[in-house]
């Protein structure tokens, strides 16, 4: 029992930590809108191409790329948000962020216009979000950074690239799209 | 928990099960000597490394099982089924006594204490009944023995000596392999106390044909120590393959220093002086042994050891049992030390490791074959495909590491019968076949649950009570079948009964009942029995603690589906039922079948495809083709997956099969064969039906893997569904159940 005690008060520290620290954001445009994600949770920036596409998906799931022997999954964000599909670019970008499920850790990409600059916006600028108004769920909204007088999107990125319900999203869409016989009886 | 601790937890969890399963053999056989001894066996092999690894609360416990075990293999007591019930539950207690030092306790708990003090008391009580018994015996024997009857009472001539006796004789070329036979012992010495040693020199030949570089010495050793015998084995660990090793614990018995004596090379005479000499054994012990030995086989040299056995058993030494158990038990240990020989344990992760490592280089020696096709120098193209072809050889062997059989799972369920039958006061009898097919090690340890729910369905809901059996003139003794083969690269596990078979009317009111279907849903047989695997639903009004949970049914489909398999089942009302699992034989790397739609890539597992045919674009505008005066029905992958384009002029046509059914995919073009390495697609996926999972070509792009089974269904699904939707909606009842289930 002690030992937990300690462990947690060991913990306690660290996570306080984690929470303050992703004041750099890496920005980036998406229809013409500035969007940030927290550092932390970004693997790398890769360019747009050789993509997969998956059959009877929602079209917010661009398909499947592979990244160093790994498939991971390829999300438009812009249609994830309700909008149209993005278009490709010269500079269009794949951004391979970290998203965490429980104990699992999963890799996914998400399409981006493209890339601008990795921001460092301190918490006293970071405003928090509306609750309507910006055509985005509020819960995918982290807060509103303030850059040279501007709004950047600060994203929610567990909320944004929940597994959990893009995998309840495509499940639907799969049903619909016939396989719903087989739930029927198989 | 430190390795010797994880070493014993694991090695003990396997003698369990042997004993298990030889206990479950002793109830049918009770007069299986072998078996006996097997599980006594089992049960001292435990104590002994619960001593080792100072668990004092599994070596108590089974210092008493051990106990009852003793007089069962001595014959003071019968077997009868409420000991082999009360040996059963010792090994569940010892299981889970086992649980608890794995996860690290210090203790048992108190509810598992109360629980092992129970069977203990238990235990205890039916070895009082033998004491008893046994006095009586004792009072018989010393009335015919009265010139023994000391060595009689202590149960057949113990040596009084509280030393383990080790005999090693060192092969010729220990002391080329760099070994000293000295260092042993002196190392032996670190364990305990040498009490004598006696160096055996009778192998040494004369001077002139004598190899000085060759080891011609043999120990007798005394030595007095609380090391176990697996320490002193591990002593010699370095030279075991080149030394004859033999270790006889203390207090053994005096049968056992004869039969070694036998066993050893040089002669017996001198061999009983010199165990005298390294104070093994007393002279006067030795004695009375051997001039038994001399004056029973005058003129008969070497008339072997069962003479000794029965010189002793006829002086009443030891009794006929002991002796012949003793034999007995060194063969089987002979043999299973064989048997360990050729195996060798490795770290599951290990091989995980590995299989990786080869999907990696499939990859790579795809890529490097495409490049090497590009570059046509025909010397490179012949020698990546050389290496391609091994790195196929490679790529099955490593995956036959894997593969395990599926007996030890079936196995299992003997238990789990026996139980549950006695429990339901009905009789059943389980029934294997198929034991000796191999499939994958992760798919056994995962498909162990699904079978279970599945076994117990069918003995609780399946098989019906005794008097129903018996009115309806079925043997009163219900079969349970379990079953497993292969099917053009699948795994096919079977679960069958003979009992009532499923309720096609009950099923269906309770489906309506719970929603899961429309009153007014016309459903195939097939399709009404399938329902039973929908979530909720469970049709047996009375709950049992076995099933009726209503969670069986739905687990038992997710898990399987998890395994990319599918269940079906299948029943004949009043004759029974049988559930079908299909599983993929492995969950790594298969041989695919790549084809091509529009610009994307599909993989067909190879063991499905049957043959290739050209497609010419029929007038019938309907997806059937007339395959040799075979009706053929196919689809069209561009439209099950609305690939954008139009469709080549040519197409072709892919012939599967799985389970039974054969079906067509026109396909754009076909690419040829490809070692496929499946990579998961991951969760967000899991509700894809059609697809299996996702592979990496030569050039670095992803393709995905047809999962055909799954595919034709929901096609096949969607289609019908189509139909029915479109001949209700003219008859004013527009729902169907794929509406219905969103």
């Amino acid at each position: 029992m002690n030992q937990i005690v300690k462990k947690n008060a060991g913990g306690k520290p660290a996570v306080v930590e984690e929470e303050e620290a992703p004041s750099q954001y890496l920005t980036f445009t998406l229809g013409g809108e500035m969007f940030g994600v927290a550092i932390l949770n970004v693997k790398e920036i890769i360019e747009y191409g050789n993509l997969t596409e998956i059959p009877m998906m929602p079209a917010f799931i661009r398909g499947v790329i592979n990244l160093r022997g790994a498939v991971v999954p390829v999300i438009d964000l812009a249609a994830r948000f309700g909008g149209k599909s993005t278009a490709v670019g010269r500079r269009t970008c794949i951004v391979i962020v970290e998203v965490p499920d429980g104990e699992l850790r999963h890799d996914i990409g998400i399409v981006v216009d493209a890339v601008s600059e990795v921001l460092e916006i301190p918490a006293g600028d970071i405003e928090p979000p509306p609750t309507f108004g910006a055509k985005i769920r509020a819960d995918f909204i982290s807060g509103m950074g303030k850059v040279a007088g501007k709004f950047v999107i600060l994203l929610e990125i567990d909320k944004v690239l929940s597994v959990d319900e893009i995998a309840m999203l495509t499940a639907s869409d799969t049903l619909t799209a016939g396989a719903a016989g087989q739930e029927g009886s198989g | 928990m430190d390795e010797l601790t994880s070493v014993f937890v694991q090695e003990s969890r396997e003698q369990l099960a042997e004993m298990e399963e030889g206990l479950l053999r002793l109830e049918q056989d009770p007069d299986d000597r072998d078996n006996l001894n097997g599980i006594f066996r089992a049960a001292h092999t435990i104590k002994g490394g619960s001593g080792v690894v100072e668990c004092s609360f599994i070596e108590a416990f089974t210092h008493d099982v051990e106990n009852l075990l003793d007089s069962l293999r001595n014959g003071a007591i019968g077997v009868t089924p409420d000991l082999a019930t009360l040996l059963l539950a010792c090994c569940d207690h010892m299981g889970a006594l086992l649980d608890l030092l794995a996860a690290g306790e210090p203790a048992p708990g108190a509810g598992l204490q109360t629980h092992g003090d129970e069977l203990t008391a238990a235990l205890k009580k039916v070895l009082a009944t033998i004491a008893s018994a046994d006095e009586v015996e004792i009072v018989q024997a010393t009335g015919l023995a009265e010139q023994a009857p000391t060595v009689e009472v202590s149960g057949g001539g113990v040596v009084i000596t509280d030393c383990w006796h080790i005999s090693v004789r060192f092969g010729p070329n220990v002391l080329r392999g760099g070994m000293d036979p000295l260092s042993f012992i002196r190392f032996l010495s670190s364990l305990g106390e040498i009490i004598g040693v006696a160096t055996v020199t009778d192998a040494i030949p004369p001077a002139a044909e004598m190899d000085p570089e060759s080891c011609y010495l043999g120990f007798e050793i005394q030595l007095q120590t609380r090391a176990t015998k697996a320490d002193i084995e591990r002593v010699f660990d370095f030279v075991r393959d080149e030394c004859d090793l033999r270790i006889l614990p203390p207090h053994s018995k005096l049968a056992d220093y004869l039969r070694h004596i036998e066993e050893l090379p040089e002669d017996s005479m001198r061999l009983g002086e010199i165990l005298v000499r390294c104070g093994a054994v007393t002279q006067a012990e030795m004695d009375a042994a051997l001039n038994e030995q001399i004056r029973g086989t005058p003129g008969e040299e070497g008339a072997g050891p069962p003479q000794i056995g029965e010189i002793l058993v006829g002086k009443e030494v030891v009794y006929e049992e002991v002796v012949e158990a003793a034999a007995v038990k060194q063969a089987q240990i002979k043999e299973k030390k064989a048997k360990e020989a050729r195996l060798v344990r490795v770290q599951a992760d290990k091989l995980d490791q590995l299989i990786d490592l080869v999907g990696e280089l499939v990859i790579a020696g795809a890529s490097a074959n495409l490049l090497a096709l590009r570059s046509k120098q025909s010397d490179l193209v012949e020698a990546t495909s050389v290496l391609s072809r091994l790195v196929e050889d490679i790529r099955d062997s490593a995956l036959q590491l894997r593969m395990v059989q599926i007996g030890e799972t079936f196995s299992r369920f003997n238990r789990l019968v026996r139980d549950v039958s006695k429990e339901l006061g009905k009789e059943i009898e389980l029934n294997i076949s198929g034991a000796e097919t191999e499939l994958d090690k992760s798919v056994v340890e995962k498909i162990g649950d699904p079978l279970m729910h599945l076994v117990r369905n069918s003995l609780d809901h399946g098989i019906e009570p005794a008097e129903v059996r018996a009115a309806q003139g079925k043997p009163v003794c219900g079969q349970v079948y379990l079953n497993a083969f292969h099917d053009s690269g699948n795994v096919v596990i079977q679960v069958s009964d003979d009992g009532g078979g499923l309720n096609r009317e009950r099923i269906k009111a309770k489906a309506i009942e719970r929603g899961l279907i429309q009153a007014t849903q016309t459903l195939t047989d097939s399709e009404i029995v399938n329902l039973i695997f929908e979530p909720g639903f469970s049709t047996v009004e009375k709950v049992s603690n076995l099933s009726g949970r209503g969670v069986g049914m739905d687990v038992v489909r997710r898990n399987i589906e998890a395994l990319r398999g599918i269940v079906e089942v299948d029943s004949v009302e009043g004759e029974g039922t049988t559930f079908t699992i299909r599983l993929p034989l492995t969950l790594a790397i298969i041989d695919g079948f790549l084809v091509g739609v529009g610009k994307a890539a599909y993989v067909i597992p190879l063991d499905t495809v049957v043959e290739c045919i050209e497609h010419h674009d029929g007038e019938s505008g309907r997806n059937i083709l007339n395959l040799r005066g075979e009706v053929l029905p196919f689809i069209r992958l561009r439209d099950a997956f609305e690939v954008p384009g139009e469709a080549p002029p040519r197409e072709s046509i892919v012939v599967v099969q799985f389970g039974g059914h054969r079906a067509g995919i026109v396909v754009d073009q076909l690419m040829g064969e490809f070692q496929t390495v499946i990579k998961p697609l991951g969760v967000m996926f899991r509700h894809l039906r059609g697809i299996g999972g996702s592979t990496i070509l030569g050039s670095g792009e992803v393709a995905l893997i047809l999962d055909v089974a799954a595919l034709i269904q929901s096609v096949s699904h969607q289609e019908s569904n189509r139909l029915i939707g479109t001949g209700r909606a003219q008859a004013g009842t527009p729902k169907s159940l794929v509406s219905e289930k969103d």
